[in-house]
This record gives C-alpha cells, sequence and structure tokens, in this order.
C-alpha cells in the first residue's frame, strides 16, 4: 500500500499518469464519431499512415521532438485520408481495398524510413520504435501543455459544432437536405479522429491506435442511448484505460504501454457488452428466457381451460399425463410451480388416481382469458 | 548449379520475397473483388498470438504445426468478429476493429513476458527478417534450403492448386454469390476456405514480411491489376506479376539505399498502384481527366450550334450568333467560348459568314438530331 503511494507521490509517475489519461479521454471522446458513423477502420488506416510522418518529423527535428512528430503524423495522415478519398470517388475499388492500400503502403514506407534513421544511428532512435507500441513512461512534463492543449481545441470544436456532428452521424442525407456543408463536416471529422491517432501514438502506438478509438466508445454505446452520455463515457473509459495502463506498463519491466491499454479497454468492452443494463448478452439471454417461460406459461393455462371448458367444469382437474399429451411436452415442474405459486393454478388430488392433477383458479381462468383474447367465463368461477 | 542457386544468399531472399507475393496476389484478387480487403488486415495482425501460443506449447517457430496452428488464429479472428457482428451490439467495422487489436496485445504482451527465451522480438513480429531467411535452412533432396523458402514453395503450390481447381466456383462465388448457393456451390464454404488459405499464407510469410507487410503483398497488386483490367485470368496474372516486380526492384533498391528489404519491396507495390492510378488507360487519373474535357467540349458544341440554330434569321441574330454572345449571354469563359468554336469549326459544324456565326449543313444536322425533327 505504501509503496503504491510512494510511487503515485513520484512528479513522473504523476506526469506518465495525467498524460496518459489526457491522451485517453481525448482519443475516446473523438472515436465515439468514428464508431457512430462506421469509420472504425479509417482510424487503422490512418494509424498506420501515421507512421512515415513520425519518422519525417524526427528526421527534420532531428530528435525525438513532441510537436515535429506529432505534425509529421498529422500530415501524412492526412494526405492518406486524402488519397483514399480519391481513389473510392474515382476509381471503381472498394472501400476495404482502399483502405488496405493505404494503410501497408504508407506503413511500409514508415519502415523503410525508419531503418534509415536507425542506420544514421541518433541517440533518439530507440524513443522512436516507442511509437511502434507506445511508451507512456516518455511522456515529459513539457509534452502534457501539447497534449491538453490539444485536447482543449478538440473538445472546444466538438461542443461549438456539436449539433452539426450529432446530425451527420446519424442522418447525413438529412443534413445534406437542409443545407448543412455535410462534406465540410465530414472532413472536420475525419480530421478529428486523425487528431486523435496523432495524439494517442504516444501512448498506444501506430499498431493498436485503432483499439484506443473504438474500444472506449463501443463499451461506452452499450451503456447509453443518448450521444452526449456516450462521447462523456468514451473519453471517461479512454482515461481510465490509458491511466491503468500506464500504471501497469510502468510498474513492469520491458512491458510496452500500449498492449495493456488495449487489453484493458477491450476488457471493460467485454464486460460492457455481457452486462449492459437493457442491450448486454445476458440481458438478451435473460430477457429470451422470461419469453420462453410467459409463452410455455400461457400455454399450460391455455389448456387447463381448453380441458375446463371441453368439460363445462370450471374446477376440472387435468392429470400431468394429459397436460403431457394435449402439450406435446412435459411441463417442467418448475412452471408449474412457479404458476401454482401465483395463484394461477392448484395442486389436487382427485382419487382414486394417485398421480397429481391441477385445476385452474379464478385468477388462472382470468389469465388464460387475457391470454387467449377471448371473453373469460369467470362467471362460472373456479372452486374457491 | 541448384545447389550453387541456393545457396546465394541474394537469390535466397529475392525468391522468398517473389513466393511471398505470388501466393498473397492470388488470394488478395478474390479477396479484393468480394470485399473483403479489410479482413486481411485483421487476421495478419491477430496470428502473431497464434504464433507466440504455439511457440508456447510446443517449442516450434516453424514447421507445419506452428504454421496450421497460428493459422487458426486467423481464421478465428473473422469468425469472431462475424458472431460479435451478427449481435447486433456493434457493427461489422467496430468488431473487427475490436478483436484483432485484442488478439495481437495479447500476442505482444506474451513475447515481451516471454522475451528472455523467443527469438522472437517485437521488432520482427512486425517487419519480419526477410535479410536472414537464409540463416534457418532445411536439407531437401540433398539441397540445404531456407525453411522459409520450403514452406512459401508449398504455401504458394497449394493456394496455384486451390485457384484452379476451383476457378469456376471462385469466379461465380465471387460475383454472384446468390446464384452460387442457389446452384448448390457452398459459397459459404468457399469464404471460408479462401480465409484459412489467407491465414496459412500469413503465417508462412510471416518470418519474411512481417504482420503488417504481408497486408500490402495481399491488397496493393490485385488491386493495381483491377485498374488496368476487367478479366479476372488477366487480373491475377498481372498481380503476380506485380508482385513478382515490386520484389526484385525493391530488393535492389533496398540494397542500394540500405534500408529495409521487406519494406522497400511492400513500398514498391505501392510505387506500381500509384503508376497505375494515375496512368491506367481507361481507368487512370489522367485518362479520366482527359476524358471529362473532350466531353465537355463536345457539349459545348451542342450547346452552340443549338444556340446558333436558335437565333439564325430572327432580328437578333447580328447581337447572338458571335464569339461575343456566348461570353456575354452563356457567361462562358472567353477561352472556353474560343475553344468550343475552334472544335465545332474543326468538326465542320459552322463556319464564319459575313462576321457572324452560321451553321454548315453538318451543323444543322447535328441541331436536328438534338431537337428531334
Amino acid at each position: 500500500m505504501t509503496a503504491i503511494a510512494a510511487l503515485l507521490s513520484s512528479s513522473i509517475v504523476q506526469t506518465v499518469l495525467v498524460g496518459a489519461a489526457i491522451l485517453g479521454a481525448i482519443s475516446g471522446m473523438l472515436g465515439a464519431f468514428a464508431v457512430l458513423r462506421r469509420q472504425s477502420l479509417l482510424g487503422d488506416a490512418l494509424s498506420h499512415a501515421a507512421l512515415p510522418g513520425v519518422c519525417l518529423g524526427f528526421l527534420i527535428a532531428g530528435g525525438r521532438d513532441l510537436g515535429s512528430v506529432m505534425a509529421g503524423a498529422f500530415a501524412t495522415g492526412a494526405l492518406a485520408a486524402l488519397i483514399m478519398m480519391l481513389i473510392v470517388r474515382r476509381t471503381t475499388l472498394k472501400t476495404d481495398a482502399a483502405l488496405g492500400i493505404v494503410l501497408s503502403v504508407f506503413f511500409a514506407v514508415g519502415i523503410v524510413l525508419l531503418t534509415v534513421i536507425q542506420s544514421e544511428g541518433g541517440s533518439g532512435s530507440l524513443g522512436l520504435m516507442t511509437f511502434l507500441f507506445g511508451q507512456a513512461a516518455a511522456i515529459l512534463r513539457s509534452d502534457l501543455w501539447i497534449m491538453g492543449g490539444i485536447g482543449l481545441a478538440a473538445l472546444m470544436l466538438v461542443l461549438a459544432l456539436w449539433k452539426e456532428f450529432k446530425l451527420v452521424s446519424f442522418d447525413a442525407d438529412f443534413a445534406r437536405a437542409q443545407g448543412f456543408p455535410v462534406t465540410v463536416l465530414e472532413a472536420g471529422l475525419t480530421v478529428m479522429v486523425a487528431l486523435a491517432i496523432v495524439v494517442g501514438l504516444q501512448l498506444v502506438g501506430v499498431v493498436l491506435m485503432v483499439a484506443l478509438l473504438i474500444a472506449p466508445a463501443a463499451a461506452a454505446r452499450q451503456w447509453t442511448n443518448s450521444l452526449g452520455g456516450m462521447v462523456l463515457l468514451s473519453a471517461l473509459i479512454g482515461a481510465a484505460s490509458g491511466a491503468g495502463g500506464a500504471l501497469v506498463s510502468a510498474t513492469t519491466r520491458g512491458l510496452a504501454t500500449g498492449p495493456v491499454v488495449v487489453l484493458i479497454a477491450t476488457g471493460i468492452v467485454v464486460v460492457s457488452l455481457l452486462v449492459a443494463p437493457g442491450r448486454g448478452l445476458l440481458w438478451q439471454a435473460a430477457a429470451t428466457r422470461q419469453a420462453r417461460a410467459r409463452i410455455s406459461d400461457g400455454r399450460v393455462l391455455a389448456t387447463l381451460q381448453g380441458f375446463a371448458r371441453m368439460h363445462d367444469d370450471a374446477g376440472y382437474p387435468s392429470e400431468r399425463g394429459m397436460l403431457q399429451v394435449a402439450l406435446g411436452a412435459k411441463p417442467p415442474a418448475a412452471r408449474l410451480a412457479s404458476l401454482e405459486s401465483r395463484g394461477l393454478i392448484r395442486s389436487v388430488m382427485h382419487p382414486p388416481e394417485t398421480t397429481p392433477h391441477w385445476e385452474l383458479t379464478t385468477a388462472g381462468h382470468t389469465e388464460a382469458a387475457a391470454l387467449s383474447g377471448q371473453p373469460g367465463d369467470t362467471a362460472k368461477g373456479g372452486t374457491e | 548449379m541448384i545447389a550453387a542457386f541456393f545457396n546465394s544468399i541474394p537469390m535466397m531472399i529475392v525468391l522468398t520475397g517473389v513466393l511471398t507475393g505470388i501466393s498473397a496476389a492470388l488470394l488478395g484478387s478474390f479477396l479484393i473483388l468480394r470485399g473483403n480487403a479489410m479482413l486481411t488486415d485483421a487476421i495478419s495482425h491477430s496470428i502473431v498470438f497464434g504464433i507466440i501460443v504455439v511457440w508456447l506449447l510446443t517449442g516450434q517457430t516453424s514447421g507445419p504445426v506452428q504454421v496450421l496452428g497460428a493459422a487458426i488464429t486467423g481464421v478465428l479472428t473473422v469468425v469472431l468478429s462475424e458472431l460479435l457482428a451478427r449481435s447486433r451490439l456493434v457493427k461489422m467495422d467496430a468488431a473487427i476493429g475490436l478483436v484483432f487489436p485484442a488478439l495481437f496485445a495479447a500476442g505482444v504482451i506474451l513475447i515481451s513476458i516471454n522475451a528472455r527465451n523467443v527469438h522472437l522480438d517485437v521488432d520482427s513480429v512486425l517487419l519480419g527478417e526477410i535479410g536472414f531467411v537464409w540463416l534457418n535452412t532445411v536439407p531437401l533432396f540433398g539441397v540445404n534450403v531456407p525453411v522459409a523458402v520450403a514452406t512459401l514453395g508449398v504455401v504458394t503450390v497449394a493456394n496455384l492448386a486451390f485457384v484452379l481447381v476451383f476457378w469456376k466456383e471462385l469466379k461465380l462465388a465471387t460475383f454472384d454469390a446468390g446464384l452460387a448457393a442457389a446452384l448448390g456451390f457452398l459459397p459459404g464454404i468457399l469464404h471460408y476456405a479462401i480465409l484459412t488459405l489467407t491465414s496459412v499464407t500469413a503465417v508462412a510469410a510471416f518470418d519474411a514480411v512481417g504482420a503488417i507487410l504481408f497486408i500490402a503483398f495481399v491488397i496493393v497488386p490485385p488491386a493495381t491489376a483491377y485498374l488496368l483490367t476487367r478479366r479476372l485470368w488477366l487480373m491475377v496474372v498481372l498481380a503476380v506479376v506485380f508482385s513478382v516486380a515490386a520484389c526484385v526492384s525493391g530488393y535492389f533498391l533496398a540494397l542500394r539505399w540500405n534500408v529495409s528489404i521487406g519494406g522497400m519491396m511492400a513500398s514498391m507495390t505501392g510505387v506500381w498502384f500509384a503508376l497505375a492510378l494515375l496512368f491506367a488507360p481507361a481507368q487512370g487519373l489522367i485518362a479520366q481527366a482527359l476524358r471529362w474535357r473532350t466531353e465537355r467540349l463536345d457539349h459545348d458544341c451542342r450547346a452552340l450550334v443549338a444556340h446558333l440554330f436558335t437565333h439564325q434569321d430572327t432580328p437578333a441574330m447580328a447581337e447572338e450568333n458571335t464569339l461575343r454572345a456566348l461570353v456575354d449571354h452563356l457567361r462562358w469563359t472567353e477561352p472556353r467560348a474560343r475553344a468550343a468554336v475552334l472544335r465545332a469549326h474543326d468538326r465542320d459544324l459552322i463556319e464564319r459568314r459575313a462576321g457572324l456565326l452560321a451553321l454548315r449543313p453538318k451543323g444543322k444536322a447535328e441541331v436536328e438530331a438534338i431537337f428531334g425533327r
């Protein structure tokens, strides 16, 4: 406990944690729009395409200078987005092919540039490899200002264009019909995705950046149906994954930050997919179970009522075997017990037979009639 | 002679690249046409997890067990993504983007944890070590053949056999999956067969070019070929040719500039694509721009003769049937108007008569065609 407290009070660790949380929050916030607009894989392509920019920024600045590396990453990311748009609009190649081309070719050029840097053997070339998988520990206190600035700018832009972004994300055709400059807004959103990638590179690296973009948003989507809630929650999950990953990798030797962050975020997604209220897989399973039980109960009640009518006796005791023949399967004991506990049927004996029999109560008759949509014959009444 | 070939380091490096390129391009052509290109991205990332897990279980980093074991991860990624998308909790693109980074991240962490006793390191996972393929050899028919070459050779033959044997079925399932299903060709099985072979190829190529550069070999050469032809067999052949050309040129450029060989080979596939994108005879950007220009000029000619015809023999004729009117009334720019008049003149549609533009018989016929008389 005291070890953790001591760790947290270290100013280097504080810097790393704050930085990782800011990066995660920005990526989470902007990723929400990418996920809603089904552009998750665009994020993947742009993040791989940022590698040559990172290398160029490194070569031009002659070292690991955050500003020039980010500018380079942003420039090649934007170039990749433009080329992708050109391929999709001007050729018959499909979007997925365009994404794959941009992703792999830019990355290949990045690898070539990486070897150029390594052969020049600058002192900081080791720091460059961290851009492949991220290393939160490399975040400096001065970097925090740049990250905070970009985060604030992105936040202001999202708030200022909230209504427009919302409309374009959900119904671009309607937005166009209303006279909004949809192309400009879409380009704006793509630029924001590129920005999120540039910022997140330090934390998770180019290869895994897509997960930091998608996972928080996909998790947040399960918990809420409102855009505001989703963006906020996505930012929080991103920040938590970032800070958590930074803490784990800073305390374990030789563990890159990116994979840890991604696994934490993926864990949150899995939990969300399972338990998110009303939407999660467990809820879906429970709802299916309930619906099955309701239908099964209804069939038991209707069958009992059918027998009662057939014999013109509202309190007609039906034997289990009769129910089995009528339903085509043995009514599960649990369902019969549940119906009995709800006061809809009553277990009775019918001497001289020794097997259990059931009859409908008054409430059972009413319920069965309501389910079958026929007027109830409660007038005759069950045996009270 | 043969031994000398297999002992030559440059030959082995180029051959590894070429075999990777051929086996990838054969499958890539169909992946591109089927709109599944990004599944390659998912597969090639997530096999990293499979490779390290198989290594932890069996201690092997190459060989049939490794190839098949790791390939299962690739297919599993696709199945998981499709299941996730089918739950309708997330869309397909997000499902892909959730599954493969998670597996990749798990793979990288496993490598980091076992870093001391694995000769796999994170860099070679991403980039491959094509320059060192000749170090690890296996004796075949009395000749020492690099393991990567042997594995990739088998995979290339398997892919080629698959494509040749199922050519008709692949073609049908790719272009009309509904008809293929109706005729009983099981397009679903074919879909998974392609993806399984892609996974196997990715694992086999992994040592040589790494997880990400493999994507370039699968997607880019077939996409380049697709810009040049509309015939499937020619597309596949061209894709293979571009792959081979990229490997050979990439190797020599990499030596010359002293950079990553795999990276340069993959970059060269991008160069061919850029050239095709610009210069392809029918679909290239330049051909498109030229066609657009000609079409606009022809359209202007039609507008010009229609304009002349409308005002012919009317009081406004002296004012309207001039170059000036095209600029002032039709709001054309001066160069556009001049070009249209020149073009119409060249095509013998109009002539200059008494300082005015007038229709020639051919121009009149064109106008009548336009107005439907």
